[in-house]
Formats: structure tokens, C-alpha cells, sequence
């Protein structure tokens, strides 16, 4: 029986779509109106695969589902699979670009066509990235997300848009470039770069150090880590809407991902080496950009600092290697591309109708958009972590697994929870409370049926997994449980082989 | 043996009856007058016949063999590397004839110095004798040098000409007095008698690696590595752009695969010897390819700097010395050909009131102006910084997998950060584009021969991620040829 290939359907079908948008003619305003059509219809095609993939996946198991295999290149071969943590990130890309399309509606106005074309190569990238079983295939998806974002940076972006495109590009190249080199090293050790091999035959300690550095620089830099993260407050703040809820959602999570499948289990005593350096690099994440959020005078900016802070919980808790950890750090990366792509949806919002992202321009919004109020406060809380929404059960975990590994961490990491309270509500207050002093934002309507469309399933999502987190944590157990029990029989291993060689 | 089987060489002979036989035909039609006419002319027959150069050079056998008493040596290496030559040139004079007639330098001498050049070039792949060697690269350059000063009217164009002649002539004067040496201490200027008075040799005489170290100074100018690239920005500037395409296209392959074979057959003995100096001018490349290129405002020498760091990525397949590498230096060079063929046909169409343009500022805005040439450009540029899933990334690729499998780790790091900054001035031409204001727009649309050729090469950046196997069998083929001897 010839399986349907699902995933090389749901990674390719954005180009059907592109190639359809290419062949629409016509006078400028069809041809907008039918592109955004199309890649809206496109979008949510994927997104129908991405649940029944996610129905049809099988938790029970943390074999790689869904598998295609097909010759190449020499000794490269195009392998596709999703286990319970890829999969679920496929899920999350698939959701949210419709809704990023649906962002752009309106307030892309020049150049549409190309937009829709760029986020759609956008997501065929992105899908294919957590796909890819291969390492050069996940190079090529991984490293090709950059051509449509630098583009969308850089066309649609606000003034400093170039800077900003430049400096995500540049960055982002130069972590990736020296993984290149760390995956052609293993295949030369190795003799194949197919993941589940490598994953299999770990290569010697000295080997392990060099290669786990290297794709620490790419994965640190997409994540992003302290101090490697300043390219990202540029990027969102200078993004049009869209993009930045692509970039916090999707893309960051890229970096998460790759430690998961590499760092992880492809180098275990590495990354036994050197988790303490990843504590922290994240503690001083968490806390570091958690003051630079507090006296962050723009709001995208606010929130992307915001999100360098949640992200040093995610390194936080991959690097704990514990289960809550890793489960709290895959959930928070989910929950976080939930709710920071709401949140720059939210700034989106009164952006298109004020022209400016300075928190001081605004002020009593509650008075005139009393439903905004409402839906930013949802994502404002859980960003901050209450319980009961998805934020508090990952960062919940990612604490529990920490404290397993180091009280003094932990106790640190926790810092990181009231100042994120402490931004997010003083940056609540000033926008949403406070005295109403320009006229303009006086004027300002509330909320229309689009952007309800947007937002109101991000809030529901948020709620159910915060009250229900098991559709996330029954899919990642198992998987995640395989991911370490791998990890600590190398790690055992080669303690044990190294015990003997010191008693000899 | 008796060498007097011209079987192999048939593809030279018949371009150079060709090349004779259209002087004389162009030379009548241009004295009745019609001198547009017959460039014209010329330029089609001749495109024609590297056509058929082409079929006769696939239909003639490429098993190893060496003809007119080891003079010249037809295997699958020289095969592939002529084919790729043919192509190129077939490339580079369709895409001149528009061009040369619309700045007013049609002449027949155009495709006929295309052609000795292509001669040369052909025997200088095939050279299996020092003085093959120096009598191909010769032909080639003495024709190169015309060319480059094609456009007597221009000033630029004509100091480009002396100025390559001069730095050239010095060159060849590096290469002669390296032959001499090598001669004196090894007795001999066949290719096969030097490997094998190498290879027997217990310490290799001073004087032969004196002479080896000037041979490598000469081809180096040829290939344009640093420390030898300095005319390299000059000429490609000055030259006429369709002139530029040629140089950007062909001779360096040619270089390249002489200098491939003169190491792996002759000097495999001395590979330590040559491995560091390779190793030296491919990093240096690399690095000055990359930096000086980010200040340059002309589109023109930005593509030499261009050249220069990608011969430095080229070189580092040498550098490494195995099978892998060879390949990856062939496959590097193929990939690199066609991107630069579809770049410049896009140069060659920035033009607006019949005037040609070729500052990068003079770019600007054109995603809006002229969106499909400004896609493609940004394409290519992409591609050229080796961003996947383009085919520069495959390039790249393959070239730094046979340095890390040579456990080249330095070269292969010093390759990517490189490749970083090298992306830097790539970029610039898509933000000049894309991001910045739009100006005038350029006129006149593209010629069908400039379309078909930026066609196919987008449709093979885009495409080569799809079926990259064919490539890389026909190269590993060619080179396995070059090992087995």
C-alpha cells in the first residue's frame, strides 16, 4: 500500500499555493484580493491536514510517524517524520499562519501579492524544518526560512527596516553556517547525516564538545540566548504585525526544536557539560531582559524582550534533562507562540488605527474599546502565568524540573515570574487604564469581526490548555520520556566507561 | 605509439577551421558595407559551431588517451571541463550580440577572438605537456587581451586591455621562467616523465619546488587568487559588460581545471608543497573576495570581487586534495557559471535611454519598476550567498563537506564566516532593490537570447534542489578519471 505522504503534502502545498498566486492576472485590486484568498484557502488546507495528522498520531509510541524516504543525494536522502514533539510544532506553524494572513488583510496595503507569496514559502519552510528527519534537508528548511523573512523585514518593515532585516539575516547566518560545518563533521564521523542514526551512535567526548558548541551558536541565536539576543527586539519592532507573530511563534521555537533534536540526544555528555553554562546564560536571560522589558518605552519591544525572557525558561528546562522540564520546556514553547503571537496581534490592533507602537501615546482604551480590553487582558495574565491558562502550566514545570537540578537556579528562575508580572501589568495599566489624554485614541473603535476572527481562537486555545493541558502533554509523554531515558544510558554509559579507564 | 591520431582533437580542429573559414566569410560581407550585418552574422555561425563542437566532443570516445607524442590528452576530465567551456562560450556570445550592437562596437573580430580564446582554453584543459600547457594559455590570453580592450573608443575599455596585457605578460614570464626550472631539474616537460621522475625521487630538488612555486604564481593570476587579483576589479570594470561576462564565465574554469590537472598529475608528489600554498591563497581569496567587495559601488566590480572569493571556495577543493574535493570543485565551478551567466545577463539589461548603467545605486527600486528582473536578480544573489535551498547552497555544501572530510576544520571554518560577510554585499543588491525608492525604470526589455538564458539559469537554481544526482554523477565521473592515472 502506497502511504499518503502527508507531511510532504503539508510542507509543499504552500508552493501550490504560491504557484497559483503567480498565475493570477488581472487589474491590481483583483489580483490582490485573489492572492489574499488564496493563501488564506491554502493555509487553512494545511491547517486540516495539520489536525488530522494530529488526530491520526499515535501517542503511544515514540517512533517517527508518518515517515517518507526517498533517495537523494549521495548518502542524504529526503526523510520525513514527526514523534510527539515535532509534531505538535507543526500544528502550532500550521495555526498560526492562517491567522497571520488574516493580520495582513488589511493593513498590508503595498505589494500584497508578494506578501502573501513570502509567508507562504514562509510556511512551507517552517513545516518542513520540524518534518525534516534528515539533517542537511532540516539545514535547508531551517536556513531557507530566512530568504522570505528577510524579505518581509525588509519590505514591509517600519522605518528601520533595513537595519533590522540586515542584522536578522547576518545573525542568524553566521550561528547557522558554523552548524553547517558541526553536521558535515558528524556525517564524516558518522557516515550519515539521517537523524535517527546519529542519534543512535553518539561520537567520542572530545568530538561531542566542539559539535555541541556549534550548533549551540545557531540554535542560541535563533532561540534566542543571552547575549546573542539583541537582534530580535529589532526585528519585531521594525516587522510589520504579521511577521513579528511569525517570528515570536514560530521561528524562536526553531531553536527549542533544534536542542530537542540534537543537542540533546546527538551529544549527551556535552550537554551534560555544559548545562550549567546554559543555566546561566538563561538566568541571566530571564532576569536581565526583564528589566530591559520594564523601562521599554514601545510596546513590540516590551514584548519581545518578554520573549527572550520566556525563552531562558525554555533553555532552562531542555537543559534541566529532567521530565517535567523538558515537558514544561516543549509546553511553554507551544504556549508562548500561542500567546506572544496574540500579544503583538493585540499591539496590531491599535496600531492600525493610532500609527504608533509608544506605550505613552495611549491610555483609557478601556473606555472606548472595552472588548480589546478584555481579550488583551486574557493574553496579558497569561503571559504573566496565572493558572489557569496556558502560560502557568510550562512554567510551572520548567520551575519544577529545575528545582530538581539546583534550588539556586530554580529560586532565581522564579525572579523571573514576579518582574514578568511587573512589566506586563505596568504595561497593561498605562494602555488599557490611565487618563485618556490624546483625542485620537478616544476615537478609536473597538474591535471588528476580522480581528475577532484572529483573536478569539487564540483565546480559546489559551484557556482550554491552561485548564486542560493533557491534548499537549498525552502526545510529548512518551516521546520525551524515550528522549531521556536515551540520554541518561549514554550518560551512564560513559560515566561508566570513563570509571574504569581512571581505576586502570 | 604512434601519435598521429587527431581523433580527440577534432572539436579544436573544427573551431579553428570555423574561426579561420568565418574570418574570411566576414571579412567579404564587412567589405560590401554591411559590417552590422555581418557581426551578426558571424556571431550566430559561431554560436552554431560551438553547437557542434559540442556534439562532435560528446560523440568522440573519452576513454583516457594521449595523442601527438604526449603532447595532448583527451580523458573524461578534459571531456567534461570542455563541455562546460563550450557551453560557457555559446552562453557569453549569445548574450553579446545584442549587446556589442547596441554600444556600437559590432565587429566580426568579436565572436572570432571568442572562439581562439575557446581554443585555447580547450587546449589548455587537455595540455599534457608543459609546452601544450603554455601554447593553450597563450592563445588564450593574447585573444582575452584584445577582447578586454574591444571597445577602442572607450577609455576604460582600453586601459583594461594594457593593463591585463601587462600584468598578463608578467605573469607569463612567472610561468616560462617556473617551466625552465622544472625542466632543468627534472629533465623533462612531459607530464608523465615529470610525475615519474617525482615519484622516484627521495628529496624532492629545491629547484623543482622553486619552479612549481612560480607555475603556481602565474596560474594564480589566471584564476584571479589573491595575491595575484589585482587587475581582476580593473578589467572586469573597464571591460565592455559582455566581454566581463566571458572572463566571469569561462577562462577561470579553464585555469582551473589546467591548474587541477598540472598538480594531480605531474606535481602529485609534491602535494605537501603545493597543499600549503593552495591552502594560503584560498583563504586569502576567500577573505579579500569578501571585504573589499562591500564598499564597491559598481555592479561590475563587485561581480570581480565576487569572483575572486568564490575562486577562493573553488580553491579549497584543491586545497583538500582528495577525489571529494576535485568534485566538489567541478560541481562548485558549474554551479557557479550559471549563476553568473543569468547575473549578467541582467547587468547587460540595465540600460535606459541607450545608455548602459552599472552602478548598484542605479538598481534602485527596481522590484517595482522591473519586478521580474529584480525577483530574478534577488534570486540569483541569494543564491550566490549560498542560501539553501538555492543551488549556491549546494555549492558550498559540497566543497565544505570534502574540507571537513579531509579534516580541514580551519579552512572550513575560515570558509563560512567568510561566506557571512561575503552575504553581506549580496544582500545589499536585494536591499537596493527591494527596500529602496524606486527610480527610473530600464528600458527596452530583454533580448530573446538574454531571456532563454536567464530562464534556464533561475530554472536551474531553483531546480537543482530537486535532482541534484545528475550533476554530481557526471562530475565524480570526470574526476574519477583524473585519479585513476
Amino acid at each position: 500500500m502506497i502511504e499518503f505522504p502527508l507531511l510532504s503534502v503539508m510542507t509543499f502545498l504552500p508552493l501550490a499555493g504560491v504557484f497559483l498566486i503567480l498565475m493570477i492576472r488581472g487589474d491590481r485590486e483583483d489580483v490582490e484580493r485573489n492572492s489574499r484568498h488564496v493563501a488564506l484557502f491554502t493555509s487553512f488546507f494545511v491547517l486540516a491536514f495539520a489536525i488530522f495528522m494530529y488526530l491520526r498520531f499515535d501517542p503511544s509510541t515514540a517512533d517517527f510517524q508518518f515517515v517518507e524516504k526517498h533517495k537523494w543525494l549521495p548518502g542524504i536522502a529526503y526523510h520525513m517524520g514527526v514523534d510527539g514533539i515535532s509534531m505538535l510544532f507543526v500544528l502550532l506553524a500550521a495555526f498560526l499562519t492562517p491567522i497571520c494572513i488574516v493580520a495582513a488583510w488589511d493593513s498590508i496595503k503595498t505589494r500584497v501579492k508578494e506578501f502573501m507569496i513570502a509567508f507562504l514559502v514562509l510556511e512551507s519552510f517552517m513545516i518542513g524544518t520540524f518534518c525534516a528527519l534528515d539533517a542537511v534537508l532540516f539545514y535547508v528548511f531551517f536556513e531557507g526560512v530566512l530568504l522570505p523573512m528577510f524579505l518581509i523585514i525588509g519590505i514591509w518593515g517600519g522605518p528601520r527596516r533595513v537595519y533590522a532585516s540586515y542584522k536578522f539575516f547576518l545573525y542568524t547566518l553566521l550561528g547557522s553556517v558554523l552548524m553547517l560545518l558541526a553536521l558535515l563533521t558528524l556525517y564524516a564521523q558518522v557516515g550519515s547525516t539521517d537523524i535517527p542514526t546519529l542519534m543512535a551512535s553518539p561520537v567520542a567526548r572530545d568530538m561531542q564538545l566542539w559539535l555541541w558548541l556549534a550548533f549551540f551558536a545557531s540554535f542560541a541565536v535563533k532561540m534566542p540566548m543571552w547575549p546573542v539576543h539583541t537582534w530580535l527586539p529589532d526585528a519585531h519592532v521594525e516587522a510589520p504585525t504579521a511577521g513579528s507573530v511569525i517570528l515570536a511563534g514560530v521561528l524562536l521555537k526553531m531553536g527549542g526544536y533544534g536542542f530537542l533534536r540534537f543537542s540533546l540526544p546527538m551529544f549527551p555528555e556535552a550537554t551534560l557539560y555544559f548545562a550549567p553554562m546554559v543555566y546561566w546564560l538563561s538566568i541571566i536571560a530571564i532576569i536581565y531582559t526583564s528589566l530591559v522589558a520594564l523601562v521599554q518605552e514601545d510596546m513590540k519591544k516590551l514584548i519581545a524582550y518578554s520573549s527572550v525572557a520566556h525563552m531562558g525558561f525554555v533553555t532552562l528546562g531542555i537543559f534541566s534533562a529532567t521530565t517535567q522540564g523538558v515537558e514544561g520546556a516543549i509546553f511553554q514553547m507551544l504556549s508562548h507562540g500561542l500567546i506572544s503571537g496574540a500579544l503583538f496581534l493585540c499591539v496590531g490592533v491599535v496600531y492600525d488605527r493610532l500609527h504608533t507602537r509608544e506605550i505613552s501615546r495611549y491610555g483609557g482604551l478601556v473606555n472606548n474599546m472595552p472588548r480589546y480590553a478584555t481579550i488583551f487582558m486574557v493574553f496579558m495574565l497569561a503571559s504573566v502565568g496565572l493558572p489557569g491558562t496556558s502560560g502557568f502550566v510550562g512554567e510551572f514545570l520548567v520551575l519544577l524540573g529545575a528545582f530538581q537540578v539546583s534550588t539556586i537556579v530554580a529560586a532565581f528562575a522564579a525572579t523571573g515570574v514576579i518582574l514578568g508580572a511587573a512589566y506586563m501589568l505596568l504595561l497593561y495599566r498605562r494602555v488599557i487604564f490611565g487618563p485618556q489624554e490624546n483625542e485620537d485614541t478616544f476615537k478609536m473603535p473597538d474591535l471588528n469581526a476580522r480581528e475577532y476572527g484572529m483573536l478569539v481562537p487564540l483565546v480559546i486555545l489559551v484557556l482550554w490548555l491552561g485548564i486542560n493541558p493533557a491534548p499537549i502533554m498525552d502526545k510529548i509523554s512518551v516521546s520525551v520520556d524515550h528522549l531521556l531515558t536515551n540520554y541518561n544510558a549514554h550518560i551512564e554509559s560513559a560515566q561508566a566507561i570513563q570509571a574504569e579507564g581512571g581505576g586502570k | 605509439m604512434i601519435g598521429f591520431n587527431l581523433i580527440p582533437l577534432l572539436p579544436e580542429i573544427f573551431l579553428a577551421l570555423t574561426g579561420m573559414g568565418l574570418l574570411i566569410v566576414g571579412l567579404n560581407i564587412t567589405k560590401e558595407g554591411r559590417g552590422k550585418e555581418a557581426a551578426e552574422i558571424v556571431s550566430w555561425t559561431s554560436c552554431a559551431s560551438y553547437a557542434l563542437a559540442f556534439v562532435v566532443l560528446l560523440g568522440i570516445s573519452w576513454q583516457p588517451q594521449i595523442v601527438l607524442n604526449g603532447m595532448f590528452k583527451l580523458d573524461q576530465f578534459a571531456g567534461f571541463v570542455k563541455l562546460l567551456i563550450l557551453l560557457g562560450m555559446m552562453t557569453s556570445l549569445a548574450l553579446s550580440v545584442r549587446f556589442i550592437k547596441d554600444e556600437g562596437f559590432a565587429r566580426i573580430e568579436y565572436p572570432i577572438l571568442i572562439t581562439f580564446a575557446g581554443i585555447g582554453m580547450m587546449i589548455m584543459v587537455s595540455a599534457s605537456n608543459l609546452l601544450t600547457l603554455y601554447m593553450g594559455l597563450e592563445l588564450q590570453s593574447l585573444s582575452l587581451y584584445v577582447l578586454a580592450s574591444f571597445n577602442r573608443n572607450s577609455l576604460r575599455s582600453s586601459e583594461a586591455g594594457i593593463k591585463y596585457f601587462l600584468l598578463g605578460a608578467l605573469s607569463s614570464g612567472l610561468l616560462l621562467f617556473g617551466i625552465s626550472l622544472i625542466y632543468g631539474f627534472t629533465g623533462s616537460i612531459d607530464y608523465g616523465a615529470i610525475q615519474a621522475t617525482l615519484m622516484v625521487l627521495q628529496d624532492i630538488p629545491f629547484g623543482v619546488t622553486f619552479g612549481l612555486v612560480f607555475m603556481l604564481a602565474g596560474l594564480a593570476f589566471k584564476v584571479s587568487a589573491v595575491p595575484f587579483h589585482m587587475w581582476t576589479p580593473d578589467v572586469y570594470q573597464g571591460a565592455p559588460t559582455s566581454v566581463t561576462a566571458f572572463f566571469a564565465l569561462v577562462p577561470k574554469l579553464a585555469a582551473m581545471a589546467l591548474l587541477t590537472r598540472l598538480l594531480f598529475e605531474p606535481f602529485s608528489a609534491l602535494s605537501e608543497q603545493w597543499g600549503q600554498i593552495i591552502y594560503f591563497i584560498s583563504v586569502a581569496s576567500m577573505m579579500v573576495g569578501a571585504f573589499a567587495a562591500i564598499g564597491q559601488e559598481n555592479i561590475k566590480r563587485l561581480m570581480a570581487y565576487s569572483s575572486i572569493g568564490n575562486m577562493g571556495y573553488a580553491l579549497i577543493g584543491l586545497a583538500v586534495g582528495t577525489q571529494m574535493g576535485v568534485s566538489a570543485l567541478l560541481i562548485y565551478l558549474l554551479i557557479y557559471m550559471v549563476m553568473t551567466a543569468g547575473t549578467f545577463a541582467i547587468i547587460m539589461s540595465m540600460r535606459r535611454d541607450g545608455r548602459a548603467y552599472e552602478n548598484i545605486s542605479d538598481l534602485s527600486g527596481m522590484s517595482q519598476t522591473n519586478p521580474v528582473l529584480a525577483y530574478c536578480l534577488a534570486i540569483l544573489m541569494f543564491s550566490m550567498s549560498g542560501i539553501p535551498p538555492l543551488a549556491g547552497f549546494f555549492g558550498k555544501l559540497f566543497i565544505f563537506e570534502a574540507a571537513v572530510a579531509g579534516e580541514f576544520y580551519v579552512l572550513a571554518v575560515l570558509g563560512v564566516l567568510s561566506s557571512v560577510v561575503a552575504a553581506y554585499y549580496y544582500l545589499r543588491i536585494v536591499k537596493v532593490m527591494f527596500f529602496d525608492e524606486a527610480g527610473d525604470a530600464f528600458e527596452g526589455g530583454l533580448p530573446f537570447a538574454r531571456r532563454l538564458i536567464l530562464c534556464l539559469s533561475i530554472v536551474f537554481v531553483l531546480g537543482f534542489i530537486l535532482k541534484p544526482g545528475v550533476f554530481i554523477a557526471s562530475t565524480q565521473g570526470a574526476v574519477a578519471a583524473l585519479f585513476a592515472g
